[in-house]
């Protein structure tokens, strides 16, 4: 048996008569909606599927626009973000978006985030985590059809396979010619093309991590780094791999968010939708005439096929919620485009549910339930996240301390029978100016503190000098002259920035046998 | 193992014909890329086998192309991390002890470079902290037997205690009783007389008069007629806080009876100069270290 049989909804069992101008001879996926019978099981399930290959059709309509808009926004952003200037002043870099990995710092407009605040990230997965629950319970898979990077890139890539190769049809014709040199010649220019916008996405990739107008001029004089070239020529290989000939194989093979969308989803998404109580039964525009001149049951289906032909994924939305859609409503342009050349209502494919073709064929009006209890949560713990954030931002301190006791020995005996504890503190500055920090050590009577190995520090002053946005560790002992201690006493380290009086305090403990 | 056929209704995909409370496991078939991405990995191993070592030998194993050994990569590795500490190590070499703790760069490195040192050479009786344990000195308490000023810890790395490379540092504690020296009732007053110079309450019935007189004939010349000891001798101050065997009276018995005289070894030669000169200031950076 053919590989093809694997998959046997994909098999013509009853297409019913060509519609005008049909397509070339070339197996593609039909379905028919009844149910059983099922196709004979062939002797043995094949171990391996071959892909195929899928031959999206230029389309019109309001969600092609929108694709088009929102591809737009998200690439312009995409290649262009490295270039906004933001002024931070001497001593810091004025790229807006900028990973400094050398310097270990994370900057995005006025954000500035240290190694040790990469818990910010979790605010931000947590919430681009509900967002995307989110965007589910709303409108099912909106993100995989117009946000998604994957999405994005492909619907470049085939925008590009349509202008060198011609549309769907002219391109399978194409296909099945033989191999003249214009045929060539093209398939030559498409992956050209190709690999430069892959190129330009790599290219653009690498200017995130470095000051982007310098490093566009050193690797165009072939000065950059070899870790540059090397990135470029990664992303330019899996853009090229998963935009020109990956494609919605990533999402219905490698994904996760297909499955783990198909438990989170419940009735009142929003998903693409055939609405087969107007559809069927489907059939051919003269047989569906004839049979309502007879005043039989028809639908507005005519069978013509124009969403199967113009799915990115190559999926057949008539058999309802699947695993490959990726609900970028494609499918509604073509068949709007379709209903209005026979004269039918709009929207016989459209953003709807099962729940809702359920209640029509009831009599019953259709109903959309955005406000629900899961949107309300999403909602709610994104906003929470949100203001827990921003919270954090505004609170965040310019300067702070951290401290570690000594654990061997906890405590330390003296000639004249006093106790010595001894501490690691560490001082952080995130200014970009030296400043000097009084060190105060409260909530110990009898007791004096030294630093240990810091030169200059013997004066009683105790200042420590930290340099422009920078840490510096220091070692230092609390000496307890107190006759008894309890076996521990909680005691407060305190640093005063002697310019500006701004403090930052830490507690730990003074250990006693 | 043949089974039944049987395909799902909804996907029209063939079913494994194995069946878990009423859920059934479909049996789709993987992309043929992914094969094909498999073999890819086959054939990438094989250039693994000839670049790398790989076959097992009878004494030995096939040697790759790249002639790549583990043993040699890391010694590789050790080379490029000392070619770049290089310039501190012939910084250290340079300076004197007072200079490298003088300058706050030079010491910072002297103490990175000092405590994985000490971690592998001192920790087994001075501790991993320094706290030191009974018989072996607590090294960030401010008593210091033979001196914990930057040359003489310096000294006491390179020579050790009273061993034949040390010239100075050979003074033990006379086992007053083992040798006969002391009789059993003087060693006993002696003890307790000890410990009244540290301050430590003793029995009512203890003999201080006899203690006195026999701590000025047998102790005072070590250990000062006032008891606070004498650091050329090694001999410990007796009137502070700190007892390296601890000051309850049948350790100080012990001690008079059998003497003392722990061994440090001698470090010169074991370690290098700019390793002994970056422990010293690890040392006297812990807490102890004397100006």
């Amino acid at each position: 048996m053919s590989l093809a049989t694997a998959e046997p909804r994909h098999e013509p069992r009853d297409a019913g008569p060509a519609p005008a101008g049909a397509e070339p001879a070339v197996v593609v996926p039909v379905a028919g909606r009844s149910p059983s019978p099922l196709p004979e099981p062939d002797e043995e399930t094949p171990l391996y599927a071959a892909r195929r290959k899928i031959y999206p059709q230029a389309v019109h309509g309001t969600y092609r626009r929108t694709k088009w808009a929102m591809l737009a926004v998200t690439l312009g952003i995409y290649y262009l973000l490295p270039f906004v200037r933001w002024d931070r002043g001497p001593n810091a870099p004025s790229q807006a978006v900028l990973i400094d990995f050398p310097n270990h710092r994370f900057y995005f407009f006025f954000i500035e985030i240290w190694p040790q605040e990469v818990y910010y990230l979790t605010g931000l997965l947590i919430i681009a985590a509900m967002a995307l629950f989110l965007m589910n319970a709303v409108a099912g898979r909106v993100w995989c059809g117009y946000l998604c990077p994957q999405t994005v890139w492909t619907d470049l890539f085939c925008a590009i396979e349509r202008w060198v190769e011609g549309d769907r049809r002219e391109h399978m014709l194409r296909e099945r010619g033989p191999w003249t040199t214009e045929r060539v010649a093209r398939l030559g220019l498409k992956h050209v093309l190709w690999l430069m916008v892959a190129w330009w996405t790599g290219g653009a990739w690498v200017l995130y991590f470095a000051d982007a107008p310098t490093l566009v001029k050193d690797l165009a004089t072939f000065q950059a780094p070899f870790v540059a070239y090397l990135w470029i020529g990664i992303l330019t290989a899996t853009t090229y791999a998963l935009a020109g000939h990956m494609r919605e194989q990533v999402c219905t093979y490698m994904c996760p968010w297909p499955r783990i969308q198909a438990a989170l989803t419940d009735e009142h998404a929003l998903n693409v939708t055939y609405r087969y109580d107007r559809g069927e039964p489907r059939g051919s525009i003269k047989k569906n005439a004839a049979l309502r001149e007879q005043g039989a049951p028809v639908g507005d289906c005519i069978d013509c096929l124009q969403c199967v032909y113009v799915c990115p994924t190559g999926v057949d939305i008539r058999d309802g919620a699947n695993l490959g859609c990726i609900q970028c409503g494609l499918c509604i342009d073509a068949c709007d485009t379709v209903m209005t050349k026979i004269g039918r209502p709009l929207r016989l494919i459209a953003y709807d549910t099962d729940l809702n073709i359920k209640r029509r064929q009831e009599g019953r009006s259709a109903q959309v339930r955005i406000v629900r209890a899961r949107t309300l949560l999403y909602a709610a713990v994104i906003a929470v996240t949100g203001v827990v954030m921003l919270y954090a931002l505004a609170s965040r301190t310019t300067e702070s301390i951290s401290v570690i006791h000594d654990r061997n020995p906890v405590f330390v005996r003296l000639a004249d029978g006093s106790l010595r504890n001894g501490y690691t503190i560490r001082i952080v500055n995130k200014q970009r100016v030296t400043r000097e920090f009084a060190l105060d050590i409260r909530g110990l009577a009898n007791a004096s503190h030294e630093f240990i190995g810091v030169p200059g520090s013997t004066d009683g002053r105790r200042i420590v000098e930290v340099g422009p946005d920078q840490t510096r560790e220091v070692r230092m002992v609390v000496t307890s002259r107190a006759a008894s201690m309890p076996p521990s006493t909680p005691i407060v380290f305190q640093i005063t920035d002697v310019a500006s009086g701004l403090q930052a305090q830490a507690n730990d403990y003074f250990r006693a046998p | 193992m043949a089974h039944e056929r049987d395909i799902d209704a909804l996907t029209g995909t063939a079913t494994t014909g194995r069946e878990w409370d009423g859920i059934r496991e479909l049996n789709t078939p993987l992309p043929r890329w992914w094969l094909w991405l498999f073999y890819l990995t086959i054939i990438w191993s094989i250039g693994y086998w000839i670049a790398y070592p790989s076959w097992p030998l009878v004494s030995s194993s096939t040697v790759g192309l790249l002639n790549w050994q583990s043993r040699e990569a890391i010694i590789t590795d050790m080379d490029a991390l000392k070619a770049q500490r290089g310039p501190m190590v012939e910084r250290l070499l340079k300076s004197s002890l007072a200079e490298i703790a003088a300058d706050e760069n030079l010491s910072q490195f002297a103490r990175a470079q000092g405590r994985p040192v000490f971690l592998e050479n001192c920790a087994p009786c001075h501790g991993t902290g320094g706290g030191g344990a009974r018989g072996y000195p607590n090294l960030l308490d401010d008593e210091w037997l033979w001196g914990g000023r930057l040359e003489d810890i310096a000294l006491t790395i390179r020579d050790g205690i009273r061993t034949p490379q040390s010239k100075e540092r050979q003074g033990t504690m006379p086992a007053f009783g083992r040798d006969g020296i002391l009789k059993r009732p003087e060693i006993e007053a002696v003890a307790d007389y000890t410990r009244t110079l540290a301050g430590i309450a003793v029995e009512s019935g203890a003999n201080l008069e006899l203690g006195k007189k026999v701590y000025a004939e047998a102790c005072a010349n070590c250990h000062g007629a006032d008891g606070r000891g004498k650091r050329e001798l090694g001999a410990p101050n007796l009137t502070d806080a700190i007892w390296l065997y601890g000051s309850d009276r049948a350790s100080v018995i012990e001690g008079l009876w059998n003497g003392r005289g722990g061994m440090m070894p001698a470090w010169a030669g074991r370690l290098d100069e700019s390793t002994i000169k970056a422990l010293t200031i690890y040392v006297h950076t812990l807490g102890g270290g004397v100006r």
